[in-house]
């Protein structure tokens, strides 16, 4: 693992020595995210969104525990339990506002995070296995953040939960049996309440160890960089601390800045007033929508409104989970050589003109009634969506011609390297 | 060969909702681009503020409590009629500038269901400060049964249940009129029926509260506040509503002044040591 230059762990005194034989936990911290892993030096600020994820997540968790203290799950009280500790709980609507803003920010940060691999194509040998790891941990996130939008019990909780189990309703045969298992019950009720809080309790924990798994798959091949060509020498690198816990505390700073303005001066911005009014099973809200990060798969799901051979609702379902589960083949989907859209002009243009307005229209269109024009715009762009990962991403990386890559790193953030140019006599001699 | 299938299941899943989408075209084509325009969505208008607004807007908006405290009376004096207020205690009026022996006086006032100590027996007894606002209606059955089948909502999250918030809740109270010719005239189902009140800031555009605030000096105010006519009772019971359903607001806001000029100093270090730590290797600007 790691670089031949990566500085080795010193223990500095006799307490250090003697944790380093007997338990190296400070070595295992120096070499994952201290001096001793090496990174490339040209990465860029879209590489400080996998610290800040790594950030949401410790600080969903704390939150998340404090709220578990004085949340009860059960259907007679959980709403009033949350109107609880917004009220009597000493800093509880601090912990709540945090932990509902956190789920959103959390999900702002990770979709960064993913547009950013797809625009680098990050997903590319040797990290596929980062990949893939990425994918399981956003899919976990979205089961996660389904289960605990439903625990405050107010309407959206509760027919957003309707909808979505009932999206299972849609598999031949075993698809109203599932539903039932899923929610111990015909409709949402105290089962489902207390089974979602027992989940949302564990997957986060799930989330850790899967992300766990990322960071160790991610230590082999070591980071990718904006320019997609990979660590040659030393020169090439810096060591990630200092270098790059000083630019991700900056990174992290602005952040914060963000976050807390929505926290403490637009709490409820990113949520549903309709959220605010408890559950009531016999009452149905004029417009149920999930929350805004679910948006562009809830419009794919009701793009699919035409029955052909199997009903409506079944394709959209399958597209609805095919659109993320075609994430996991993009490291075989794409042919090309060459790893960065910065020398991809093709697929470059594609990204920016193709792939990022169609989200951006199913990001607009899945928050929509679900009524003309929105069905019509948002069924163009699902086809894109999945024509851009299937259809486009293959045939563009065989065919296009990439530009020149820089030799290494080094030349290109500095403009030359003299291993090149040796390199290059080296050849002319050969 | 992996390529092949995705290409295959792409195109797949194109066609099919492209097929949606031609079989929408062509519903568009035979039946013409059928929009039909709504009563609601003509006539419905936008929640708006009081004239002068409220004093606990903006991001340095602090609370009005003499304002709180007529909202509060106009709340006990109408509104407890028929909308409960289930989680605000009657000790959170100290929060309004009550003291606590004008709290302790104001919840012996207030009658809520007790428990006789001798025999055991559902009876009522005067409230303890500890107390919560009772409901008016024992149950949802009974609310419904005096209301013309609509069940009065709990009023102490209203101001965060509606879009517009406390804007909405004073136009709603004040919005109430006959409705529009033009109105009656393209849709004549949008009359209000038997029960019901047009209101143009209601969703429906017909809701089963009747105008509760009827006539200017419905609530007699101490002296040394302004008239109370409706628009100022409104505007004083939607501030109201708004400290019930969010009593934190103006100490969150403070709170998140601090914060954020924590942060942004911290930011600022945090630009410097970033600076400092690169200057070694970042090469000369030409």
């Amino acid at each position: 693992m790691s670089f031949p230059w990566a500085k080795d762990y010193q223990p500095q005194n006799p307490l250090m020595r003697f944790l380093d034989e007997k338990l190296p936990l400070p070595r295992l911290v120096y070499n994952a995210v201290g001096a001793g892993y090496p990174v490339p030096r040209n990465l860029s600020y879209f590489w400080n969104f996998g610290v800040l994820a790594g950030f949401f997540l410790v600080l969903q968790i704390v939150t998340g525990v404090v709220l578990a203290m004085h949340y009860a799950p059960n259907t007679l009280v959980a709403f009033g339990s949350v109107e609880h500790i917004m009220r009597d709980v000493n800093w509880g609507w601090l912990m709540r506002y945090t932990h509902a803003n956190g789920a959103s920010f959390f999900f702002i940060v990770i979709y960064i995070h993913i547009f950013r691999g797809f625009f680098y194509a990050s997903y590319k040998p040797p990290r596929e296995m980062i990949w893939l790891l990425g994918v399981v941990i956003f899919l976990l996130m979205m089961a996660t953040a389904f289960m605990g939008y439903v625990l405050p019990w107010g309407q959206m909780s509760f027919w957003g939960a309707q909808v979505i189990t009932g999206l299972f309703e849609a598999i031949p045969l075993v698809g109203p049996g599932l539903k039932t298992w899923l929610l111990g019950g015909f409709a949402p009720d105290n089962a489902a309440l207390n089974r979602f809080f027992s989940l949302h309790y564990l997957l986060p924990f799930v989330i850790a160890g899967a992300v766990i798994l990322h960071i160790w798959a991610l230590h082999i091949p070591g980071s990718s960089n904006p320019t997609g060509v990979e660590v040659k020498q030393e020169s090439d690198t810096v060591p990630f601390h200092p270098y790059y816990t000083a630019k991700d505390g900056f990174g992290l700073g602005v952040a914060l800045i963000i976050f807390f303005a929505f926290v403490f001066f637009m709490p409820n911005m990113l949520g549903h007033p309709d959220n605010y009014i408890e559950a009531n099973p016999l009452s149905t809200p004029a417009h149920i929508v999930p929350e805004w990060y679910f948006y562009p798969f809830y419009a794919i799901l009701r793009a699919f409104t035409f029955d052909f051979i199997l009903p409506a609702k079944l394709w959209g379902v399958l597209a609805m989970f095919s659109a993320i589960l075609v994430w996991f083949f993009l490291p075989w989907l794409d042919k090309s050589p060459v790893r960065s859209g910065h020398y991809r002009p093709l697929f470059r243009k594609f990204f920016w003109f193709g792939l990022i307005p169609c989200m951006a229209v199913l990001f607009y269109c899945g928050g929509a009634p679900a009524e003309e024009p929105y069905v019509m715009i948002s069924q163009i762009a699902t086809a894109y969506y999945f024509l851009h990962f299937l259809v486009i991403l293959p045939i563009v990386s065989s065919i296009e011609r990439p530009d020149p890559l820089p030799f290494s790193i080094t030349e290109a953030v500095l403009g030359s390297d003299d291993n090149a140019v040796l390199g290059d006599k080296a050849q002319a001699t050969a | 060969m992996i390529r092949l299938v995705g290409i295959l299941i792409g195109l797949g899943f194109s066609f099919i909702v492209l097929l949606a989408f031609g079989s929408g075209v062509l519903t568009v084509i035979d039946q013409g681009y059928l929009k039909e325009e709504t009563a609601e969505h003509a006539f419905h208008q936008e929640a708006h503020g009081p004239d002068g607004g409220f004093q606990f807007e903006g991001l340095l908006g602090t609370w009005d409590y003499a304002q709180l405290q007529r909202g509060y009376q106009v709340y006990s004096e109408v509104c407890s009629a028929c909308h409960s207020l289930n989680f605000v205690a009657i000790r959170d009026l100290q929060q309004l500038g009550y003291s606590e022996d004008q709290v302790k006086a104001e919840a012996a006032t207030i009658t809520v269901p007790g428990i006789d100590p001798n025999t055991g027996e559902a009876t009522t007894r005067p409230a303890l400060p500890t107390d919560y606002f009772p409901a008016p209606y024992a149950n949802s059955v009974m609310a419904a049964a005096a209301n013309g089948n609509a069940i009065p909502p709990d009023l102490s999250l209203m101001a965060k249940a509606r879009h517009g918030g406390p804007n909405y809740i004073y136009s709603l109270l004040t919005g109430y009129a006959a409705p529009s010719e033009e109105l009656l005239e393209e849709f004549p189902d949008s009359a209000p029926g038997a029960g019901l009140h047009h209101n143009p800031y209601f969703a429906n555009l017909n809701l089963a509260m009747a105008p509760p605030l009827t006539t200017d000096g419905q609530v007699t105010y101490a002296e040394g506040n302004p008239e109370p006519t409706i628009e100022q009772m409104a505007a004083d019971v939607s501030a109201f509503l708004m400290w019930t359903a969010e009593p934190q607001l103006v100490k969150r806001r403070q709170t998140g002044w601090a914060v954020l000029g924590f942060l942004l100093f911290a930011t600022i270090l945090a630009w410097f040591a970033k600076k400092q730590v690169w200057a070694a290797v970042k090469p000369r600007k030409h």
